[in-house]
């Protein structure tokens, strides 16, 4: 199911019998899928330790290593994996943040979509004031979903979008807040004071934080996605990844770089231009696709 | 952008700086490290090797280890190297010698493709006084056209839509009829993002170019894009045959890699690079200047010729010679406040000043624009004579300037202590290369 990452299984069928110069093919391929050599180098450490100090030599043990090595820094903490957190108070709010260009608006659409096919009731607030049309596209997909969408004019104020945003779904008693924000870059801080009164706002208003603050990341990013991930969660801690685009690339090793330096679990994984190409994010289909 | 590659080649050169001689294990400890700098930049493994076996075959032909200067002559080479790697400089644009030149952009979602339209339309309007017209040739994502109409109205473009078209390739046919009828310059046609694996979207894109036969191709690229950047460049290749590459984000802290790798596997030049949010923040490539900026050597040619663009050329002169003899007095400080914000945001100037420092210094720093309205109301409550002499600021005078500015001595006091450093800090920037863990008092309030 995963296109994300390349099947490397073919390392095995290239060395049947252990020699040294499988751990240089093994570093070369999980660098080449955007793994970051800090971690590369880590994974491959514990995994010929266990070989050299165990004595072990046969290649399908090793792999078997491996995988469970992927496993545990995939699986972070099992509950938080793969399921959205609602919180025990409607509504339910989730906060969507991310640089420009990476599928923010999409996504939500389709969160948005999947929710309500599972029977909840979901309001969107377009705070994404600032890019051109961003409240448009927004609006579109919200007609065309049948999802209510909470909007005010280009350049307004967004955190007077998402105070009236709450007060509506209170008002309606929606069961989830999804709200958009501006894609800016994690450089600009700007942005991060903008998201970071957002939240002010959602605190004042409901007595608690965010319920999600998803961060979403192109999985075509290379190294800077660590660094993107790394500014929003020192800025605002961000409780779950959005991967998007997981179509159109097989080098999403970065996540697992992202899993294991930030230890920000992925939630959800987006794979196509249709509304349901959306799903939770499942590590063991992962690595099954990785050396399956 | 680069400033990871340029604080890791840092370190690497600092190992070597002392160095009388190098013994063989010293260049392969530096060959390591600098492919473990490029990798993880995102440079793409293929063009780490060779980039690396060429570095090393010139080191040996030159003799490096018999060198007194080993430094020296690394740095020469790597960055040679990179310059090679980076490309020919393609700073023209050609024209048709008929009427109306159009350029077509394509890429995947979310590269830019839009804004990146607007921006060389701008470009082309200001540089060469042509009339450029926009096509919006994405009907798939939603207001996508509107994004189109709405950003392009900053720069008074016409932009052709057709709302209830549902076809590209007749929308795009029908687009440059008009610019045509119209007498204008220049058509540049926004396209949908599309993966290139999706088959039925590059036959789009394909049927568009041959009804157009557009006069240039260009492929825009996130700079952010890690290993699968060549890759893509790649396929639109084999399918498009594009004249080359917009890179796009160069504002993020994206490493550079793509741009590192993509020229040099498919041997199209990078055109231009886009790199802020303002409609001016985008101009041509210059290969030697990012090789440069990676090495840190600095890029007070670019700041400069930025500064042009912004003021006048004889401001920009006297600018430039007041950086390098560092003689600022108030007056050109708040001269230069007002161009700097032309310019755009202050992290985007630092980028571009050579920095042999501590790169982490910079990263703590908080660049807040609007520190400097604060600083150009303390300046304006300044009378010319303090502006020029800054030294007869006495308590007073101080007084009376924090009382005009709506500020407190205590930033009086702290203006005048920065301006102090700033002056000094010029002096060292200006001293070039191999100054290192300087800092940047004027930036932190």
């Amino acid at each position: 199911m995963f296109k994300l990452v390349k099947n490397l299984n073919y390392i095995w069928n290239k060395f049947r019998n252990y020699n040294e110069d499988f751990w240089d093919v093994l570093e070369e391929e999980l660098i080449l899928s955007n793994v970051s050599y800090e971690t590369t180098k880590q994974l491959i450490q514990n995994v010929k330790d266990y070989s050299f100090n165990e004595n072990v030599k046969d290649m399908q043990v090793i792999k078997e290593k491996l995988k469970s090595e992927l496993i545990n820094i995939l699986n972070l903490d099992n509950s938080n994996l793969g399921k959205l957190n609602f919180g025990s108070d409607k509504p339910s709010v989730f906060l969507v943040v991310g640089v420009n260009g990476v599928g923010k608006t999409s996504s939500i659409a389709k969160l948005a979509n999947m929710l309500k096919n599972n029977g909840k009731t979901v309001l969107i607030s377009a705070a994404d004031t600032f890019r051109s049309a961003a409240i448009e596209q927004i609006q579109y997909l919200g007609d065309k979903f049948k999802i209510e969408v909470v909007h005010h004019q280009k350049n307004s104020d967004p955190g007077a979008v998402v105070y009236d945003s709450l007060e509506k779904a209170l008002a309606k008693k929606n069961d989830v807040v999804i709200i958009d924000t501006a894609g800016r870059m994690q450089t600009s801080s700007n942005l991060i004071d903008e998201l970071k009164k957002i939240v002010r706002v959602i605190e004042k208003k409901l007595g608690r934080k965010p319920d999600e603050i998803l961060l979403v990341i192109d999985a075509n990013t290379g190294q800077n996605a660590k660094s993107q991930a790394e500014v929003f969660h020192d800025a605002l801690g961000v409780t779950g990844i959005v991967l998007t685009k997981t179509d159109s690339t097989s080098k999403g090793g970065i996540v697992i770089t992202i899993i294991n330096d930030l230890k920000i679990p992925v939630k959800l994984i987006t794979f196509g231009e249709k509304i349901n190409d959306i799903s939770y994010f499942n590590a063991n289909d992962f690595v099954n696709a990785l050396l399956g | 952008m680069f400033e990871f590659l340029n604080a890791k080649f840092e370190d690497i050169f600092f190992k070597i700086k002392n160095k009388g001689k190098l013994s063989p294990k010293d260049l392969d400890d530096t060959l390591r490290e600098i492919k473990l700098a490029l990798l993880e930049a995102d440079v793409n493994f293929q063009v780490v090797k060779e980039f690396l076996d060429n570095v090393k075959q010139k080191a040996i032909g030159e003799n490096i280890l018999e060198s007194l200067t080993p430094l020296q002559q690394v740095v020469k080479i790597v960055n040679e190297e990179m310059t090679k790697i980076l490309g020919q400089s393609s700073n023209v644009i050609n024209f048709s010698q008929r009427i109306p030149t159009v350029i077509m952009l394509v890429g995947l979602q979310g590269t830019g493709k839009t804004t990146a339209a607007v921006k060389l339309a701008n470009l082309i309007k200001s540089k060469y006084s042509k009339q450029v017209g926009l096509i919006a040739a994405d009907i798939y994502r939603p207001a996508a056209i509107l994004q189109l109409i709405d950003y392009s109205k900053k720069i008074n473009c016409t932009v052709y839509h057709e709302d209830n078209n549902k076809d590209p390739v007749s929308i795009v046919y029908n687009g440059v009829d008009f610019f045509r009828k119209n007498s204008n310059d220049v058509v540049i046609i926004d396209t949908a993002g599309r993966l290139q694996i999706d088959e039925d979207m590059m036959n789009e894109v394909i049927a568009i170019k041959n009804m157009i036969k557009p006069h240039q191709i260009y492929l825009v690229v996130d700079s952010m894009m890690g290993q699968e950047a060549v890759n893509i460049a790649k396929e639109f290749n084999n399918k498009l045959e594009y004249d080359g590459i917009i890179l796009t984000k160069l504002d993020s802290d994206s490493r550079g890699g793509a741009a590192l790798s993509i020229n040099y596997v498919i041997k199209k030049p990078i055109k231009f690079v886009s790199n802020g949010e303002k409609i001016e923040d985008f101009g041509f490539f210059y290969p030697d200047r990012m090789a440069s900026r990676i090495l840190g050597m600095g890029d007070v040619l670019s700041l400069i010729e930025k500064t042009e663009k912004i003021i006048d050329d004889k401001k920009a002169k006297e600018l430039e010679e007041r950086i390098y003899k560092s003689e600022l007095n108030f007056e050109d400080f708040i001269d230069q406040l007002k161009s700097i914000k032309k310019i755009g945001s202050l992290d985007k100037i630092i980028s571009m000043l050579p920095i042999m420092g501590k790169n982490k210094i910079f990263k703590d720093i908080n660049v807040d624009d609007k520190q400097l309205d604060r600083l150009e109301a303390m300046i304006n409550s300044m009378t010319i004579e303090e502006r020029r002499n800054p030294n007869i600021i006495n308590g007073s005078r101080k007084k009376r300037i924090a009382e005009g500015s709506g500020t407190n001595v205590s930033d009086v006091n702290r203006l005048l202590k920065q301006f102090e450093s700033t002056r000094q800090l010029l002096k060292q920037f200006t001293g070039g290369f191999g100054k290192k863990g300087f800092n940047f008092p004027f930036l932190k309030f």
